[in-house]
């Protein structure tokens, strides 16, 4: 390769490199905003603010859904299997919500630590399956949950 | 030709005569197969492939939403070579591409962003969150749009060349993030089905139409590009006697 | 065929509006890659001939 072009060649891979090392950096400050929600044991750990309006993600336990009968009010508790957190909620649930599924509510702690969700979405996971298969795995109980690290990035 | 480690082709690629003939051989090739190939994985993904046990049949999407992601990244790193190969061999041909697939990129991230958010409607409930995978695919879009900007704002073709090139090149830190989001960050979006390691976390029958539909868009959108570098060509190269000699006769 | 009839598979399980609505914003997206440059090579082609044709009958 002639030198002038070996220049350039060392040029552009500056632009690749230093753009890369400001912007990894950046968003290696940032990495805490860059979540889209707190887990249940950052909750558990205090580091979600009381108060403000927060994301929390888990998976809904397995019996915890409880409706009432009279209106849309539902709790319910998600966990990363290692800490829980209470939710409540009143409104329409998406279609995917259910136990076993990963949510991720929008809401504030209150002073007893159940969040008061305002907005409920279902984070489903990337196993895609035709009806039978998925039957099938219920039955012999195979069904793939969402991992403790799905919640904790 | 004073170094000759690169291969022969690359540097015929550097001549926009010999670039518009051999488009226009490969370009019926492109039509036929791509058009194909996308009938077969439409009418299978959308009639035959089998619904998700969750998301019932609105899972259809992803035939069209990975396809569309996919290529609006590989049509960005495309953009930044090509950007990259104009700065370092000065090869107007390599700056034609960049300025072919820019708008084509743009659209496929509009077709990405769009088709995702009307599959998160029904599957997660919500048009729009800003997590990472989301936020940074918006990122790639406003790259693309920043990059048709400069070169239409930009007179003289060699220096919008080279801006553009060098702002695709700042960007191109953009596409490990946007592959990374949802392994880096919680996020809502999905970690990716399709991993180079692993089996793909779904069935062959629903796999492969999907397969089918990234050909398939890899060919038509080649296509379009090999139109616009043609036109491009042509545009820049008017004065070129070959170009004469091939319309006027 | 994962649809009996063709009602059902206009009407997605209920999401047809959904599927259908990417589906076509994906189609006219498509089309327009395509067709456009083809319309555009068309106008280039023939400006350019007009050129020539003047240039030559000029010299």
């Amino acid at each position: 390769m002639n030198p002038k072009r070996k220049k350039r060649l060392i040029i552009v891979l500056m632009i690749v490199f230093g753009a890369s090392a400001a912007i990894g950096l950046t968003m290696y400050a940032l990495s805490q905003n860059i979540n889209l929600f707190y887990s249940p044991t950052q909750i558990a750990k205090g580091e979600a603010p009381a108060e403000t309006r927060i994301r929390a993600g888990g998976m809904v336990v397995e019996g915890s859904v409880k409706r009432d009968p009279e209106s849309l009010l539902v709790t319910f508790e998600v966990t990363d299997y290692e800490n829980k957190v209470a939710v409540q909620y009143s409104g329409i649930l998406p279609d995917l919500f259910r136990e076993g599924q990963g949510i991720v509510a929008q809401g504030k702690l209150d002073a007893s630590g159940t969040l008061q969700a305002v907005e409920v979405l279902a984070k489903h996971d990337e196993n895609y399956m035709p009806p039978e298969v998925a039957e099938a795995l219920q039955k012999s109980g195979k069904m793939p949950l969402p991992s403790k690290e799905e919640f904790n990035k | 030709m004073a170094s000759s480690w690169l291969p022969r082709w690359f540097y015929q690629l550097a001549s926009p005569r010999w670039c518009y003939s051999i488009t226009g051989k490969l370009i019926p090739w492109f039509a036929a197969t791509g058009g194909l190939l996308f009938l077969v994985g439409l009418i299978w993904g959308l009639a035959f492939a089998p619904s998700d046990y969750q998301q019932g049949n609105s899972f259809r999407i992803i035939y069209l939403h990975v396809p569309t992601a996919i290529l609006a990244q590989s049509f960005y790193m495309m953009m930044a070579i090509a950007g990259a190969i104009g700065l370092i061999w000065k090869m107007k041909v390599a700056d034609m591409v960049a300025k072919s697939v820019a708008p084509l990129g743009a659209a496929l991230a509009v077709l990405a962003l769009a088709t995702g958010a009307i599959w998160g409607k029904p599957t997660w409930g919500s048009w729009w969150v800003w997590d990472a995978r989301l936020t940074s695919m918006l990122v790639l879009l406003f790259l693309y749009l920043g990059v048709m900007a400069l070169n239409s704002a930009i007179e003289s073709e060699t220096t919008a060349a080279k801006s553009t090139a060098v702002l695709a090149l700042v960007g191109l830190v953009n596409i490990p993030i946007i592959k990374y989001s949802v392994e880096w960050w919680n996020t809502l979006h999905q970690p990716a089905t399709f991993k180079l390691t692993e089996k793909p976390a779904m069935p062959a029958e629903m796999w492969i139409p999907l397969l089918v539909m990234v050909i398939a868009l890899y060919l038509l959108f080649g296509l379009a590009m090999m139109l616009r570098l043609r036109n491009e060509i042509l545009r820049r190269e008017r004065r070129a006697g070959w170009v004469k000699e091939l319309l006027g006769s | 065929m994962a649809f009996e009839t063709f009602a059902d598979f206009l009407n997605m399980g209920g999401h047809g509006l959904y599927v259908w609505l990417s589906y076509g914003l994906g189609l006219l997206t498509i089309a327009l890659c395509i067709y456009l440059p083809v319309i555009q090579g068309r106008e280039t082609r023939r400006t350019l001939r007009r050129r020539i044709q003047r240039e030559s009958i000029k010299s």
